[in-house]
């Protein structure tokens, strides 16, 4: 299909397209992560408050809830555009591919559902129900974001790994869909996501109360908004270092291109070594800094393994080199960083049951949460400009997928404009949600005024 | 009964579903954009955003459902679809945006003007999304999409005499079924001027869409004569008959009685007779010269979704059931005014 590519306007097209679906996701799976770990960090709360009764925790719980519901609904919106847009700008994808990867759709549906109705209940039967059931009201919450999670992400894993179908004259017969959804890509994938998606709304949450605290509110209540959440990413994050090493083996088992890409290697040799920073020019990367044997032992646990280069496939089907090696290198960074700040905190907690006292560890945790949003999106970076020019790895290009029709490029711009409004707009609800003083979960609990605890 | 029909009929439900309830909500929001000043439109707004606070946003499963079907059950026609009609699409995807998120906002402010200015974006993008929505379907009704992708006309498939009449059907229907709706639901709470109020909006709306399915009708007639032909005198007569019948009746109980319960179910059997009526009149075809078992995914697909669907059903009939018993302890008759009990009447959409 290169008469696609070297087709100028669906060049332009392509480059559109891409560009909307980088902008839109990119956009959604920051809303979504916090959809999926914010209602467990709040149940924490709400829980530990129900049995200490202690009111910070209650307040803590409410707002959280509040601006939970805020998040819900913007991510119900940007999550649509999303299914919007699989056929709008990947109609060749859909068209040909959409029965094999529909099942795990249908079953996000059904628990999207089931969080809309358990939300519901949440949120606006707070004061209508005992704390107990109330509580119990919220489990569904967390199962149900963790499991649309899952079932979103087998369906990209089956676009890195594609299995359970085959394809005659251009239609696809014998497909077994549920072979595709948990296809070989599957566990580590969607294992990476869940857990990057805790840590996500861990770190964020908590960097808005370090942030309080550098500027000197370090009463109860700011001390417990910022230990609840940061403790769960606390926990979540030496897990993640584990299972991003899993992904990574995955990898370079079976998307040796991605691999090559990742860690600029460009010829195919043995004893590798690991290369950190570098630019790739000219079919090479230069100025890297470079630990001997690093990647061979990494990949393959021996140092003299044998790493596939990027000379394995032709030029047309290298992915860009420095965008995915940089997002590698900038995610794995991060999360070695969060990693660093999550001991910290063990290891003065171990000590004296307290936080670190250097100011340093708040600063540090105030960053803490743009780190991980900043390493959730260079870590997807790698999965989807790693995978380039495949959408279906090995079997659809991407410029075979796009749509034809001209223009594109207008309604990225449509669409670039309106997130834009919607970044700012969200983020001002959010930072006002925050301050307002009466704290109702939804409209109609305008009684609830006697929180005195801040 | 064959795999394709059952998962056509489950998707056809689905749409169905989304006209109604999704349909309600977006006519909530075009009279929250008619109910005047800040002060004059307080408590129509507050009727309107009591109404669809809870439930706007499973509705909008009803949309992703019919989505997701339709890529999973009949791939090629999602994709001939989206690709001609990608222009109505998109609009219709930054509408939605626009009012989900303004309309949360709206829930969260507190000062007057963020209020006027989300709810004037949740307002004006109510009645925009259902317009594009509307002129897809009439692009497809009238055989405009033809089958692969991007092969019809980008501006003239949906911008054409049927798309149009559609379009403004869907606007009028959404403020028809709002109305209709919210007569009740102000009953309901004991607000008789506020009921009074909505049912003149709602006899104006009925009598609006009346007239435009008049129209829409004539349209067909010179733009897509086969729909046309069964509709008047094929297999969808019956479902046409009904329609007017409910929607004559509506108006009728609108007009002499109060029996506003009673109108909710005669304007969805409206509603319902015409969207089934364009089913069966277009049945087996889906796009011009494509029939539904041409274009039906593998059996093996079919059956994993259908009995995932069946599955799933398990678990959400529960929860709803949940849902309703919690709303409905405590709402006695009175209550609920200005937003302050989200109860029974919210649970319908479920």
């Amino acid at each position: 299909m290169d008469v696609f590519v070297a087709d100028a306007v669906n060049a332009q097209n392509l480059m559109a397209a891409r560009l909307q679906m980088a902008l839109s996701l990119g956009w959604h799976i920051i809303v979504a992560c916090l959809g999926v770990g914010m209602p467990a960090i709040t149940l924490i709360a709400e829980w530990r408050g129900h049995r200490t009764g202690d009111p910070h925790l209650r307040l803590l719980a409410r707002r959280w809830a509040k601006a939970m519901g805020v998040l819900f609904a913007v991510g119900a919106v940007s999550g649509t555009i999303l299914s919007f847009e699989m056929g709008l700008l990947w109609p060749g994808l859909m068209g040909t591919y959409g029965e094999v990867i529909g099942l795990p759709f249908a079953l996000e549906g059904i628990a999207f559902f089931i969080e809309a109705i358990f939300l519901g209940i949440y949120l606006y039967a707070w004061d209508r129900m005992p704390p107990v059931p109330h509580l119990l009201s919220g489990i569904p919450i967390v199962v149900a974001g963790v499991a649309s999670a899952f079932f979103v992400v087998t369906a990209n894993a089956w676009m890195q790994q594609p299995t359970g179908f085959d394809t005659r004259e251009g239609r696809v017969t014998a497909v077994e869909p549920w072979a595709a959804m948990f296809n070989p890509a599957t566990p580590p994938q969607t294992v990476h996501m869940i857990l990057a998606a805790f840590m996500v709304a861990g770190f964020s949450m908590a960097a808005v109360y370090a942030v309080a605290m550098l500027r000197g509110r370090r009463d109860r209540y700011h001390r417990l908004g910022f230990l609840i959440p940061f403790t769960v990413a606390a926990v979540v994050t030496p897990v993640q270092i584990g299972v991003g090493d899993w992904a990574a083996h995955f990898v370079a088992e079976n998307q040796p291109v991605k691999l090559a890409a990742m860690e600029g290697v460009f010829e195919t040799e043995r004893a590798v070594p690991l290369h950190l920073g570098g630019v790739a020019v000219d079919g090479e990367l230069r100025y890297a800094l470079e630990i001997p044997y690093g990647l061979s032992l990494l990949a393959h646990w021996n140092p003299h393994a044998e790493i596939a280069g990027l000379n394995e496939v032709p030029a047309a089907e290298h992915p860009p080199v420095n965008i995915v090696h940089w997002a590698f290198q900038i995610m794995v960074g991060l999360g070695f960083a969060l990693l660093a700040l999550a001991v910290w905190q063990w290891w003065a907690w171990w000590r004296r049951r307290d936080l670190p006292r250097s100011p340093w560890f708040l600063r540090a945790a105030a960053l803490s949460g743009v780190a991980a949003v900043v390493a959730l999106e260079a870590g997807w970076t790698v999965t989807e400009v790693g995978r380039q020019p495949w959408i279906v790895y090995g079997v659809m290009r991407t410029a075979e997928a796009v749509n034809p029709a001209p223009g594109l490029v207008y309604g990225f711009a449509g669409v670039a404009a309106v997130y834009a409004v919607l970044t700012v707009a969200t983020v001002y609800v959010l930072r006002r949600m925050a301050r307002e003083k009466p704290v109702p979960v939804a409209p109609q609990e305008r009684d609830v005024t006697d929180y005195k605890v801040v | 009964m064959p795999l394709p029909e059952i998962l056509l009929g489950l998707l056809w439900i689905g749409v169905t579903a989304y006209v109604l309830f999704g349909g309600a909500d977006f006519g909530g929001g075009v009279w929250d954009l008619l109910a005047g000043g800040a002060e004059r439109g307080a408590r129509q707004r507050a009727l309107v955003e009591h109404s669809i606070g809870p439930v706007w946003e499973a509705n909008h499963v009803w949309l992703i459902f019919v989505i997701v079907l339709a890529w999973t059950g009949v791939p090629s026609v999602f994709a001939a679809v989206a690709s001609t009609l990608y222009v109505p699409l998109t609009l219709t995807a930054l509408g939605i945006i626009a009012r989900g998120s303004a309309f949360a906002f709206r829930k969260a402010s507190t000062l007057l003007w963020q209020r006027r200015l989300f709810g004037a974006a949740f307002a004006f993008s109510s009645v925009v999304t259902p317009f594009f929505l509307g002129t897809v379907a009439g692009a497809i009704a009238s055989g405009r999409v033809p089958p692969g992708i991007a092969e019809g006309d980008l501006t003239a498939s949906w911008l054409n005499p049927t798309s149009l009449v559609s379009g403004a059907l869907a606007v009028g229907t959404a403020a028809y079924l709002a109305a209709v709706y919210l007569t009740r639901d102000a009953q309901r709470a004991g607000d008789t001027a506020l009921a009074a109020a909505f049912r003149r909006r709602a006899l104006a709306a009925g009598v609006v869409v009346g007239g435009l399915s008049a129209l829409g009708l004539a349209v067909l007639r010179a733009d897509a004569p086969r729909l046309f032909g069964q509709l008047t005198t094929g297999a969808a007569l019956p479902l046409l008959v009904l329609s007017v019948a409910a929607g004559v009746v509506s108006l009728a109980l609108l007009a002499w009685t109060r029996a506003y319960l009673a109108v909710r179910v005669t304007a969805a059997l409206a509603v319902v007779g015409l969207l089934w009526g364009w089913g069966v009149g277009q049945y087996p075809h889906l796009l011009p010269g494509v029939t539904l078992h041409e274009a039906a995914a593998t059996p093996a697909v079919l059956a994993a979704t259908l009995g995932a669907l069946a599955v799933g059903a398990l678990l959400l009939v529960p929860s709803l059931v949940w849902l309703y018993a919690t709303f409905q302890r405590g709402d006695a008759p009175g209550e609920g005014e200005n937003g302050s009990t989200p109860v029974a009447p919210d649970v319908r959409k479920y």
